[in-house]
Protein backbone atom coordinates (compact mmCIF):
# COMPACT_ATOMS: atom_id res chain seq x y z
CA UNK A 1 0.00 0.00 0.00
CA UNK A 2 1.60 3.58 -1.08
CA UNK A 3 0.26 6.71 -1.64
CA UNK A 4 0.42 9.24 -4.23
CA UNK A 5 -0.18 12.79 -3.35
CA UNK A 6 -0.18 15.06 -6.11
CA UNK A 7 1.75 18.23 -5.29
CA UNK A 8 0.14 21.84 -5.89
CA UNK A 9 3.31 24.16 -6.97
CA UNK A 10 4.48 27.04 -8.92
CA UNK A 11 7.22 25.25 -10.79
CA UNK A 12 9.62 26.89 -8.25
CA UNK A 13 7.88 26.19 -4.56
CA UNK A 14 5.63 23.65 -2.98
CA UNK A 15 2.01 25.33 -2.27
CA UNK A 16 0.58 25.10 1.53
CA UNK A 17 -1.92 23.29 0.68
CA UNK A 18 -0.24 20.30 -0.16
CA UNK A 19 1.57 20.05 3.48
CA UNK A 20 -1.64 19.12 4.58
CA UNK A 21 -2.47 16.16 1.81
CA UNK A 22 1.14 14.66 3.07
CA UNK A 23 -0.53 14.83 6.34
CA UNK A 24 -3.36 12.86 4.99
CA UNK A 25 -1.77 10.54 3.02
CA UNK A 26 0.12 9.72 5.80
CA UNK A 27 -3.03 8.93 8.04
CA UNK A 28 -3.51 6.61 5.43
CA UNK A 29 -1.32 4.46 6.73
CA UNK A 30 1.20 3.62 3.81
CA UNK A 31 4.21 5.28 2.29
CA UNK A 32 3.62 8.22 0.52
CA UNK A 33 5.17 9.34 -2.71
CA UNK A 34 4.34 12.95 -3.89
CA UNK A 35 4.26 13.68 -8.04
CA UNK A 36 5.73 16.56 -9.22
CA UNK A 37 4.60 17.31 -12.64
CA UNK A 38 5.81 20.75 -14.42
CA UNK A 39 7.94 22.50 -16.74
CA UNK A 40 11.24 23.71 -15.63
CA UNK A 41 9.96 22.53 -11.86
CA UNK A 42 13.67 21.16 -10.25
CA UNK A 43 13.06 23.67 -7.54
CA UNK A 44 9.65 22.29 -7.06
CA UNK A 45 10.42 18.55 -7.14
CA UNK A 46 13.28 19.57 -4.21
CA UNK A 47 11.35 21.65 -2.26
CA UNK A 48 9.05 18.51 -2.42
CA UNK A 49 11.51 16.68 -1.11
CA UNK A 50 12.14 18.44 2.29
CA UNK A 51 8.42 17.62 3.42
CA UNK A 52 8.55 15.52 6.56
CA UNK A 53 7.47 11.96 5.82
CA UNK A 54 7.70 11.78 2.19
CA UNK A 55 9.49 8.70 0.83
CA UNK A 56 9.63 9.35 -2.79
CA UNK A 57 9.34 12.25 -5.06
CA UNK A 58 8.24 11.46 -8.61
CA UNK A 59 9.19 14.65 -10.72
CA UNK A 60 8.14 14.61 -14.25
CA UNK A 61 8.51 17.58 -16.64
CA UNK A 62 7.19 19.12 -19.76
CA UNK A 63 5.83 21.85 -21.62
CA UNK A 64 2.08 20.52 -21.39
CA UNK A 65 2.59 20.81 -17.72
CA UNK A 66 3.47 24.29 -17.64
CA UNK A 67 -0.26 25.61 -16.55
CA UNK A 68 -1.59 22.98 -14.88
CA UNK A 69 -4.17 21.28 -17.37
CA UNK A 70 -6.16 18.82 -16.23
CA UNK A 71 -6.22 16.73 -19.22
CA UNK A 72 -2.17 16.75 -19.21
CA UNK A 73 -1.92 16.24 -15.10
CA UNK A 74 -4.54 13.54 -15.15
CA UNK A 75 -2.78 11.48 -18.32
CA UNK A 76 0.66 11.90 -15.75
CA UNK A 77 -0.93 10.68 -13.15
CA UNK A 78 -2.49 7.88 -14.76
CA UNK A 79 0.47 6.39 -16.19
CA UNK A 80 1.53 5.98 -12.63
CA UNK A 81 -1.46 4.70 -11.23
CA UNK A 82 -0.95 0.77 -10.82
CA UNK A 83 1.37 0.80 -8.46
CA UNK A 84 -0.50 2.61 -5.62
CA UNK A 85 -3.42 2.24 -3.63
CA UNK A 86 -4.43 5.89 -2.61
CA UNK A 87 -4.29 8.89 -4.92
CA UNK A 88 -4.65 12.18 -2.64
CA UNK A 89 -4.98 15.76 -4.30
CA UNK A 90 -5.54 18.87 -1.95
CA UNK A 91 -9.56 20.24 -2.21
CA UNK A 92 -8.47 23.40 -4.15
CA UNK A 93 -8.89 24.48 -7.65
CA UNK A 94 -6.43 22.45 -8.81
CA UNK A 95 -6.88 19.22 -7.17
CA UNK A 96 -10.82 19.36 -7.55
CA UNK A 97 -10.45 20.24 -11.59
CA UNK A 98 -7.46 17.08 -11.97
CA UNK A 99 -8.79 14.78 -9.46
CA UNK A 100 -12.46 13.23 -10.86
CA UNK A 101 -10.57 12.50 -14.54
CA UNK A 102 -8.52 10.65 -12.69
CA UNK A 103 -11.19 8.12 -10.88
CA UNK A 104 -13.43 8.04 -13.95
CA UNK A 105 -10.58 6.86 -16.18
CA UNK A 106 -9.40 3.90 -13.23
CA UNK A 107 -13.30 3.39 -13.22
CA UNK A 108 -13.29 4.30 -9.37
CA UNK A 109 -15.30 6.61 -7.52
CA UNK A 110 -14.03 9.65 -5.53
CA UNK A 111 -13.89 10.86 -2.43
CA UNK A 112 -14.26 14.56 -2.11
CA UNK A 113 -12.78 16.83 0.73
CA UNK A 114 -11.80 14.28 3.27
CA UNK A 115 -11.88 15.71 6.61
CA UNK A 116 -10.59 12.79 8.84
CA UNK A 117 -9.06 9.36 7.71
CA UNK A 118 -10.85 6.73 9.91
CA UNK A 119 -8.90 4.06 8.54
CA UNK A 120 -7.51 3.28 4.95
CA UNK A 121 -10.82 3.29 3.25
CA UNK A 122 -13.03 4.80 5.44
CA UNK A 123 -13.03 8.81 5.95
CA UNK A 124 -15.01 11.42 7.03
CA UNK A 125 -16.09 14.40 4.73
CA UNK A 126 -19.01 17.12 5.16
CA UNK A 127 -21.87 17.24 3.58
CA UNK A 128 -24.83 19.75 3.05
CA UNK A 129 -22.75 22.58 3.49
CA UNK A 130 -20.92 20.97 6.72
CA UNK A 131 -24.55 20.89 8.07
CA UNK A 132 -23.76 16.64 8.45
CA UNK A 133 -21.10 14.82 8.30
CA UNK A 134 -20.22 11.68 6.42
CA UNK A 135 -18.50 8.52 7.53
CA UNK A 136 -17.98 6.84 3.98
CA UNK A 137 -16.14 3.45 2.86
CA UNK A 138 -14.54 3.27 -0.20
CA UNK A 139 -15.40 -0.23 -1.55
CA UNK A 140 -12.77 0.18 -5.22
CA UNK A 141 -9.52 -1.42 -5.21
CA UNK A 142 -7.85 2.57 -5.46
CA UNK A 143 -9.31 5.28 -3.22
CA UNK A 144 -9.24 8.80 -4.79
CA UNK A 145 -9.17 11.32 -2.70
CA UNK A 146 -9.51 15.64 -2.83
CA UNK A 147 -8.21 16.61 1.63
CA UNK A 148 -10.10 19.40 2.70
CA UNK A 149 -6.97 21.53 3.60
CA UNK A 150 -8.56 22.08 7.18
CA UNK A 151 -9.11 18.87 8.11
CA UNK A 152 -5.13 18.34 8.53
CA UNK A 153 -2.12 19.60 10.02
CA UNK A 154 0.20 20.74 7.52
CA UNK A 155 3.26 18.29 6.89
CA UNK A 156 6.73 19.60 9.02
CA UNK A 157 9.47 20.03 6.55
CA UNK A 158 13.11 18.14 7.16
CA UNK A 159 12.75 15.32 4.95
CA UNK A 160 15.29 14.34 2.46
CA UNK A 161 13.79 11.96 0.04
CA UNK A 162 14.76 10.75 -3.17
CA UNK A 163 14.09 13.10 -6.51
CA UNK A 164 13.45 9.95 -9.31
CA UNK A 165 12.90 11.69 -12.93
CA UNK A 166 9.96 9.99 -14.28
CA UNK A 167 8.59 10.16 -18.53
CA UNK A 168 6.51 12.86 -19.00
CA UNK A 169 3.08 11.70 -20.21
CA UNK A 170 1.44 13.94 -23.31
CA UNK A 171 -2.60 14.08 -23.59
CA UNK A 172 -2.21 16.05 -26.79
CA UNK A 173 -3.67 19.59 -27.28
CA UNK A 174 -7.51 19.09 -27.00
CA UNK A 175 -7.30 22.27 -24.28
CA UNK A 176 -5.19 25.32 -24.73
CA UNK A 177 -3.81 27.66 -21.81
CA UNK A 178 -4.52 30.97 -23.47
CA UNK A 179 -3.58 33.15 -20.22
CA UNK A 180 -4.28 34.09 -17.02
CA UNK A 181 -4.95 37.39 -14.86
CA UNK A 182 -4.02 35.97 -11.28
CA UNK A 183 -3.40 38.77 -8.59
CA UNK A 184 -0.45 39.52 -7.30
CA UNK A 185 -0.49 40.64 -3.69
CA UNK A 186 1.95 40.49 -0.77
CA UNK A 187 -0.68 38.90 1.69
CA UNK A 188 -0.79 35.49 2.87
CA UNK A 189 -2.65 33.24 0.58
CA UNK A 190 -6.48 33.01 1.88
CA UNK A 191 -6.58 29.34 2.45
CA UNK A 192 -2.82 29.75 4.70
CA UNK A 193 -3.39 32.46 5.96
CA UNK A 194 -3.45 32.55 10.19
CA UNK A 195 -5.68 35.39 10.46
CA UNK A 196 -8.43 36.57 7.95
CA UNK A 197 -10.44 39.83 7.70
CA UNK A 198 -13.95 39.47 5.89
CA UNK A 199 -16.14 41.92 4.28
CA UNK A 200 -19.96 41.54 3.69
CA UNK A 201 -22.70 43.07 1.53
CA UNK A 202 -22.77 45.90 4.21
CA UNK A 203 -19.77 47.83 2.72
CA UNK A 204 -22.07 48.89 0.11
CA UNK A 205 -19.03 49.64 -2.71
CA UNK A 206 -16.02 48.12 -3.61
CA UNK A 207 -14.45 51.45 -2.73
CA UNK A 208 -15.62 51.73 1.04
CA UNK A 209 -14.96 47.48 1.04
CA UNK A 210 -11.22 48.63 -0.05
CA UNK A 211 -10.67 51.75 2.54
CA UNK A 212 -12.31 49.86 5.34
CA UNK A 213 -10.92 46.40 4.95
CA UNK A 214 -8.09 46.68 4.07
CA UNK A 215 -6.18 49.15 6.68
CA UNK A 216 -6.89 46.61 9.56
CA UNK A 217 -5.95 43.68 7.02
CA UNK A 218 -2.72 45.32 6.59
CA UNK A 219 -2.68 45.69 10.29
CA UNK A 220 -3.22 42.29 11.60
CA UNK A 221 -1.11 40.83 8.50
CA UNK A 222 -4.05 39.33 7.59
CA UNK A 223 -5.55 37.48 3.71
CA UNK A 224 -8.88 39.33 3.20
CA UNK A 225 -11.98 37.15 2.48
CA UNK A 226 -15.81 38.14 1.34
CA UNK A 227 -19.29 37.14 1.51
CA UNK A 228 -20.95 35.79 -1.80
CA UNK A 229 -23.00 38.71 -1.58
CA UNK A 230 -19.80 41.32 -1.46
CA UNK A 231 -18.42 39.50 -4.43
CA UNK A 232 -21.94 38.92 -6.55
CA UNK A 233 -21.84 42.87 -5.80
CA UNK A 234 -18.70 43.36 -7.03
CA UNK A 235 -16.83 44.40 -3.92
CA UNK A 236 -14.61 42.00 -4.03
CA UNK A 237 -12.66 39.50 -6.63
CA UNK A 238 -14.17 36.29 -7.31
CA UNK A 239 -11.66 34.19 -5.60
CA UNK A 240 -11.96 35.74 -2.18
CA UNK A 241 -15.44 34.36 -1.27
CA UNK A 242 -15.13 32.44 1.60
CA UNK A 243 -18.44 30.03 1.91
CA UNK A 244 -19.82 26.34 1.23
CA UNK A 245 -18.23 26.46 -2.74
CA UNK A 246 -15.73 28.99 -2.49
CA UNK A 247 -13.15 28.67 0.09
CA UNK A 248 -12.98 27.16 2.97
CA UNK A 249 -10.96 28.54 5.42
CA UNK A 250 -9.68 28.06 9.37
CA UNK A 251 -7.34 30.33 10.65
CA UNK A 252 -6.60 31.30 14.17
CA UNK A 253 -8.70 34.47 13.77
CA UNK A 254 -11.74 34.76 11.56
CA UNK A 255 -12.58 38.73 11.48
CA UNK A 256 -16.37 38.63 10.32
CA UNK A 257 -17.36 43.18 9.05
CA UNK A 258 -20.80 43.60 7.85
CA UNK A 259 -21.48 40.11 7.06
CA UNK A 260 -24.64 38.39 7.97
CA UNK A 261 -23.68 34.60 7.57
CA UNK A 262 -25.37 32.94 5.71
CA UNK A 263 -25.10 29.17 5.84
CA UNK A 264 -23.17 28.61 3.11
CA UNK A 265 -21.13 31.79 4.42
CA UNK A 266 -20.67 29.51 7.52
CA UNK A 267 -19.87 26.19 6.05
CA UNK A 268 -16.82 27.97 4.66
CA UNK A 269 -15.10 29.99 8.19
CA UNK A 270 -17.02 27.40 11.08
CA UNK A 271 -13.70 25.79 11.62
CA UNK A 272 -12.05 28.75 12.26
CA UNK A 273 -10.38 28.83 15.96
CA UNK A 274 -11.46 32.35 17.06
CA UNK A 275 -14.16 34.20 15.10
CA UNK A 276 -14.86 37.86 15.68
CA UNK A 277 -18.23 39.23 14.42
CA UNK A 278 -18.99 43.20 13.72
CA UNK A 279 -22.40 43.63 12.85
CA UNK A 280 -25.06 46.58 13.14
CA UNK A 281 -28.02 44.24 13.10
CA UNK A 282 -28.29 42.25 16.89
CA UNK A 283 -30.03 39.05 14.47
CA UNK A 284 -27.54 38.22 12.26
CA UNK A 285 -26.77 34.60 12.33
CA UNK A 286 -23.04 35.53 12.37
CA UNK A 287 -23.36 36.23 15.75
CA UNK A 288 -24.33 32.16 16.73
CA UNK A 289 -20.82 31.03 15.80
CA UNK A 290 -19.19 34.05 16.84
CA UNK A 291 -17.11 33.85 19.87
CA UNK A 292 -16.88 37.72 20.00
CA UNK A 293 -19.78 39.70 19.00
CA UNK A 294 -19.35 43.60 18.26
CA UNK A 295 -22.66 45.22 18.02
CA UNK A 296 -22.20 47.83 16.56
CA UNK A 297 -21.83 50.36 13.01
CA UNK A 298 -18.70 48.50 10.66
CA UNK A 299 -17.80 52.35 9.49
CA UNK A 300 -17.40 52.70 12.69
CA UNK A 301 -15.90 49.99 14.53
CA UNK A 302 -13.48 48.73 12.44
CA UNK A 303 -11.12 52.66 12.29
CA UNK A 304 -11.63 52.61 16.03
CA UNK A 305 -10.25 48.60 16.00
CA UNK A 306 -7.42 49.50 13.79
CA UNK A 307 -6.36 52.49 15.61
CA UNK A 308 -6.82 50.40 18.80
CA UNK A 309 -4.22 47.33 17.38
CA UNK B 1 -25.07 22.68 -32.73
CA UNK B 2 -26.38 20.68 -29.30
CA UNK B 3 -26.12 21.14 -26.25
CA UNK B 4 -26.66 18.55 -23.53
CA UNK B 5 -27.20 20.61 -19.56
CA UNK B 6 -27.41 17.99 -16.67
CA UNK B 7 -29.63 19.03 -13.56
CA UNK B 8 -29.77 17.93 -10.08
CA UNK B 9 -33.00 17.88 -7.85
CA UNK B 10 -31.56 18.83 -4.52
CA UNK B 11 -32.91 20.00 -1.20
CA UNK B 12 -33.21 23.90 -1.72
CA UNK B 13 -30.31 26.27 -0.75
CA UNK B 14 -32.16 27.89 1.58
CA UNK B 15 -32.93 25.10 4.05
CA UNK B 16 -31.04 23.83 6.99
CA UNK B 17 -31.13 20.13 6.64
CA UNK B 18 -31.48 17.76 9.96
CA UNK B 19 -29.50 14.79 10.35
CA UNK B 20 -31.55 11.83 11.23
CA UNK B 21 -31.79 10.09 14.88
CA UNK B 22 -30.46 6.66 13.37
CA UNK B 23 -27.47 8.32 11.63
CA UNK B 24 -28.63 7.14 8.32
CA UNK B 25 -28.93 10.00 6.45
CA UNK B 26 -30.79 13.72 6.76
CA UNK B 27 -34.32 14.08 6.46
CA UNK B 28 -35.38 15.07 3.08
CA UNK B 29 -39.29 14.08 4.20
CA UNK B 30 -41.23 17.12 3.31
CA UNK B 31 -38.35 19.45 2.44
CA UNK B 32 -38.38 21.97 -0.21
CA UNK B 33 -36.65 20.65 -2.90
CA UNK B 34 -35.35 22.74 -6.21
CA UNK B 35 -32.94 22.87 -8.78
CA UNK B 36 -29.46 23.00 -7.75
CA UNK B 37 -28.42 26.64 -8.42
CA UNK B 38 -24.95 25.78 -10.62
CA UNK B 39 -27.20 23.97 -12.92
CA UNK B 40 -29.63 26.90 -13.28
CA UNK B 41 -26.84 28.49 -14.72
CA UNK B 42 -25.78 25.68 -16.93
CA UNK B 43 -29.41 25.92 -17.93
CA UNK B 44 -29.32 29.97 -18.55
CA UNK B 45 -25.96 29.30 -20.50
CA UNK B 46 -27.00 27.02 -22.80
CA UNK B 47 -30.31 29.20 -23.59
CA UNK B 48 -28.67 32.49 -24.19
CA UNK B 49 -25.68 30.28 -26.64
CA UNK B 50 -29.08 28.97 -28.36
CA UNK B 51 -30.54 32.54 -28.41
CA UNK B 52 -26.77 34.33 -29.56
CA UNK B 53 -27.51 32.01 -32.27
CA UNK B 54 -24.56 29.64 -31.59
CA UNK B 55 -26.54 26.12 -30.28
CA UNK B 56 -29.40 24.58 -32.19
CA UNK B 57 -31.03 23.24 -29.22
CA UNK B 58 -30.54 22.87 -25.39
CA UNK B 59 -31.33 19.43 -24.32
CA UNK B 60 -31.42 19.06 -20.42
CA UNK B 61 -31.18 15.92 -18.78
CA UNK B 62 -31.83 14.52 -15.34
CA UNK B 63 -30.94 11.87 -13.47
CA UNK B 64 -32.93 10.14 -10.55
CA UNK B 65 -36.40 9.68 -9.12
CA UNK B 66 -39.67 10.18 -10.86
CA UNK B 67 -39.91 13.77 -9.43
CA UNK B 68 -37.00 15.10 -11.22
CA UNK B 69 -39.63 15.59 -13.94
CA UNK B 70 -40.41 18.97 -12.11
CA UNK B 71 -36.80 19.94 -12.09
CA UNK B 72 -36.81 19.37 -15.86
CA UNK B 73 -39.61 21.13 -16.31
CA UNK B 74 -38.29 24.19 -14.67
CA UNK B 75 -35.78 23.88 -17.20
CA UNK B 76 -37.75 23.84 -19.90
CA UNK B 77 -39.49 27.17 -18.63
CA UNK B 78 -35.72 28.47 -18.57
CA UNK B 79 -35.90 27.81 -22.14
CA UNK B 80 -34.36 24.57 -22.71
CA UNK B 81 -35.72 22.04 -25.73
CA UNK B 82 -36.78 19.21 -24.45
CA UNK B 83 -36.23 16.99 -21.40
CA UNK B 84 -34.65 13.65 -20.71
CA UNK B 85 -34.88 11.86 -17.56
CA UNK B 86 -33.19 8.67 -16.39
CA UNK B 87 -35.20 7.38 -14.22
CA UNK B 88 -34.10 5.27 -10.84
CA UNK B 89 -34.69 4.89 -7.04
CA UNK B 90 -30.95 3.50 -6.46
CA UNK B 91 -28.79 6.04 -4.84
CA UNK B 92 -26.63 7.53 -7.93
CA UNK B 93 -23.02 8.62 -6.86
CA UNK B 94 -21.10 10.75 -9.76
CA UNK B 95 -19.24 8.21 -11.51
CA UNK B 96 -22.68 6.60 -12.33
CA UNK B 97 -24.18 9.95 -13.29
CA UNK B 98 -21.05 10.61 -15.19
CA UNK B 99 -21.20 7.49 -17.14
CA UNK B 100 -25.27 7.73 -18.00
CA UNK B 101 -24.57 10.90 -19.43
CA UNK B 102 -21.69 9.51 -21.48
CA UNK B 103 -24.11 7.39 -22.61
CA UNK B 104 -26.94 9.86 -23.30
CA UNK B 105 -24.30 11.94 -25.14
CA UNK B 106 -23.37 9.10 -27.69
CA UNK B 107 -26.52 9.13 -28.60
CA UNK B 108 -27.33 13.12 -28.83
CA UNK B 109 -23.80 13.99 -30.14
CA UNK B 110 -23.97 17.39 -28.57
CA UNK B 111 -21.13 20.00 -29.28
CA UNK B 112 -21.07 21.25 -25.62
CA UNK B 113 -22.01 19.43 -22.26
CA UNK B 114 -22.97 22.22 -19.61
CA UNK B 115 -23.29 21.07 -15.72
CA UNK B 116 -23.11 23.01 -12.38
CA UNK B 117 -19.56 22.65 -10.80
CA UNK B 118 -21.05 21.05 -7.40
CA UNK B 119 -24.38 20.23 -6.63
CA UNK B 120 -25.48 21.73 -3.12
CA UNK B 121 -26.35 18.07 -1.36
CA UNK B 122 -23.37 15.93 -1.85
CA UNK B 123 -20.71 18.88 -2.52
CA UNK B 124 -18.85 15.98 -4.45
CA UNK B 125 -17.68 18.69 -7.40
CA UNK B 126 -17.18 15.06 -9.96
CA UNK B 127 -19.51 14.94 -12.26
CA UNK B 128 -18.45 17.09 -15.59
CA UNK B 129 -14.70 15.90 -15.00
CA UNK B 130 -15.74 12.99 -14.74
CA UNK B 131 -18.08 12.95 -18.16
CA UNK B 132 -14.89 15.00 -19.57
CA UNK B 133 -12.50 11.64 -18.68
CA UNK B 134 -14.46 9.14 -19.92
CA UNK B 135 -15.64 10.20 -23.62
CA UNK B 136 -11.83 11.69 -23.55
CA UNK B 137 -12.98 15.34 -24.06
CA UNK B 138 -11.77 18.53 -23.22
CA UNK B 139 -13.27 19.80 -20.03
CA UNK B 140 -12.81 23.83 -18.93
CA UNK B 141 -14.92 23.27 -14.34
CA UNK B 142 -15.37 26.42 -12.71
CA UNK B 143 -16.30 28.80 -15.90
CA UNK B 144 -17.12 32.67 -15.42
CA UNK B 145 -17.27 33.21 -19.62
CA UNK B 146 -17.83 30.97 -22.22
CA UNK B 147 -17.59 32.28 -25.67
CA UNK B 148 -17.87 29.92 -28.69
CA UNK B 149 -16.08 30.96 -31.63
CA UNK B 150 -14.77 28.77 -34.61
CA UNK B 151 -15.40 25.79 -33.58
CA UNK B 152 -13.96 26.16 -30.32
CA UNK B 153 -14.79 27.36 -27.13
CA UNK B 154 -12.81 29.90 -25.21
CA UNK B 155 -13.82 29.56 -21.82
CA UNK B 156 -12.44 32.14 -18.78
CA UNK B 157 -12.37 29.99 -15.39
CA UNK B 158 -12.06 31.22 -11.91
CA UNK B 159 -8.93 29.35 -10.30
CA UNK B 160 -7.17 29.95 -6.87
CA UNK B 161 -5.91 33.38 -7.17
CA UNK B 162 -7.96 34.95 -10.31
CA UNK B 163 -8.99 33.82 -13.60
CA UNK B 164 -7.65 31.98 -16.61
CA UNK B 165 -8.42 31.05 -20.11
CA UNK B 166 -8.18 27.93 -21.69
CA UNK B 167 -9.28 27.51 -25.53
CA UNK B 168 -11.14 24.22 -26.20
CA UNK B 169 -11.60 21.53 -28.92
CA UNK B 170 -15.53 20.73 -28.97
CA UNK B 171 -17.38 18.61 -28.17
CA UNK B 172 -16.16 19.69 -24.81
CA UNK B 173 -17.35 20.15 -21.08
CA UNK B 174 -18.03 23.20 -18.94
CA UNK B 175 -19.15 23.49 -15.34
CA UNK B 176 -20.47 26.63 -14.43
CA UNK B 177 -19.43 29.04 -11.08
CA UNK B 178 -21.68 31.71 -9.62
CA UNK B 179 -20.62 34.41 -11.54
CA UNK B 180 -21.23 33.19 -14.97
CA UNK B 181 -24.37 34.75 -15.29
CA UNK B 182 -27.81 35.15 -13.76
CA UNK B 183 -30.89 32.85 -14.58
CA UNK B 184 -33.45 34.81 -15.26
CA UNK B 185 -36.98 34.36 -13.04
CA UNK B 186 -39.30 32.01 -15.33
CA UNK B 187 -43.00 33.92 -16.26
CA UNK B 188 -46.10 31.47 -16.05
CA UNK B 189 -46.67 31.66 -20.08
CA UNK B 190 -43.25 30.01 -20.24
CA UNK B 191 -44.25 27.62 -17.27
CA UNK B 192 -47.35 26.30 -19.53
CA UNK B 193 -45.02 26.47 -22.41
CA UNK B 194 -42.89 23.81 -20.79
CA UNK B 195 -45.31 21.79 -19.89
CA UNK B 196 -46.02 20.65 -23.89
CA UNK B 197 -42.28 20.02 -24.34
CA UNK B 198 -41.31 16.44 -25.26
CA UNK B 199 -39.79 14.71 -21.85
CA UNK B 200 -38.25 11.59 -22.60
CA UNK B 201 -37.87 8.72 -20.24
CA UNK B 202 -35.26 6.03 -19.98
CA UNK B 203 -33.91 3.37 -17.17
CA UNK B 204 -30.14 3.08 -16.61
CA UNK B 205 -30.74 -0.15 -17.94
CA UNK B 206 -32.32 0.60 -21.22
CA UNK B 207 -28.52 2.93 -20.78
CA UNK B 208 -26.18 -0.20 -20.22
CA UNK B 209 -25.16 1.87 -17.33
CA UNK B 210 -24.88 -0.17 -13.94
CA UNK B 211 -25.05 1.83 -11.43
CA UNK B 212 -24.44 0.33 -8.58
CA UNK B 213 -22.82 2.75 -5.72
CA UNK B 214 -19.01 2.29 -4.93
CA UNK B 215 -19.03 4.45 -1.87
CA UNK B 216 -20.87 2.99 1.05
CA UNK B 217 -22.05 5.58 3.76
CA UNK B 218 -21.58 4.33 6.85
CA UNK B 219 -23.56 6.78 9.02
CA UNK B 220 -24.36 10.61 8.91
CA UNK B 221 -23.35 12.68 12.10
CA UNK B 222 -24.10 15.72 13.50
CA UNK B 223 -21.12 18.28 12.92
CA UNK B 224 -19.94 19.54 16.28
CA UNK B 225 -21.41 22.49 17.71
CA UNK B 226 -19.93 25.64 17.71
CA UNK B 227 -21.42 27.45 20.63
CA UNK B 228 -22.70 31.40 20.34
CA UNK B 229 -19.28 33.28 22.46
CA UNK B 230 -20.08 36.43 23.87
CA UNK B 231 -21.25 40.17 23.12
CA UNK B 232 -18.64 42.60 24.04
CA UNK B 233 -19.57 45.98 24.54
CA UNK B 234 -16.95 47.92 21.97
CA UNK B 235 -13.94 48.04 20.36
CA UNK B 236 -12.17 47.97 23.41
CA UNK B 237 -13.36 45.74 25.10
CA UNK B 238 -13.13 43.28 21.89
CA UNK B 239 -9.29 44.42 21.81
CA UNK B 240 -8.48 43.18 25.95
CA UNK B 241 -10.48 39.64 24.90
CA UNK B 242 -8.43 38.90 21.78
CA UNK B 243 -5.70 39.77 23.60
CA UNK B 244 -5.55 38.31 27.22
CA UNK B 245 -8.47 35.56 27.04
CA UNK B 246 -7.87 34.57 23.10
CA UNK B 247 -4.37 35.53 23.51
CA UNK B 248 -4.79 35.94 19.05
CA UNK B 249 -3.29 39.03 19.27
Amino acid sequence: MTSLVIAEHDNHSIKPATLNTVTAALACGAEVHVLVAGKDATAAAQAAAQIAGVAKVLHADADGFAHGLAEQVAAQVLALSSSYSHILFAATASGKNIAPRVAAKLDVAQVSDITKVDSPDTFERPIYAGNAIATVQATDAIKVITVRTTGFDAAGMGGSAAVEIVSAANAGSQSQFMGSEIAKNDRPELTAAKVIVSGGRALGSAEKFNEVITPLADKLGAAMGASRAAVDAGYAPNDWQVGQTGKIVAPQLYVACGISGAIQHLAGMKDSKVIVAINKDPEAPIFSVADYGLEADLFVAVPELVAAL
Amino acid sequence: MKALVAVKRVVDYNVKVRVKSDQTGVDIANVKMSMNPFDEIAVEEAVRLKEKGVLSEVIVVSCGVTQCQETLRTAMAIGADRGILVETSEELQPLAVAKLLKALADKEQPGLVILGKQAIDDDCNQTGQMLAALADWPQATFASKVEMADGHALITREVDGGLETLKLSLPAVVTTDLRLNEPRYVTLPNIMKAKKKQLDIFKPEDLGVDVKPRIKTLKVSEPPKRSAGIRVADVAALVDKLKNEAKVL
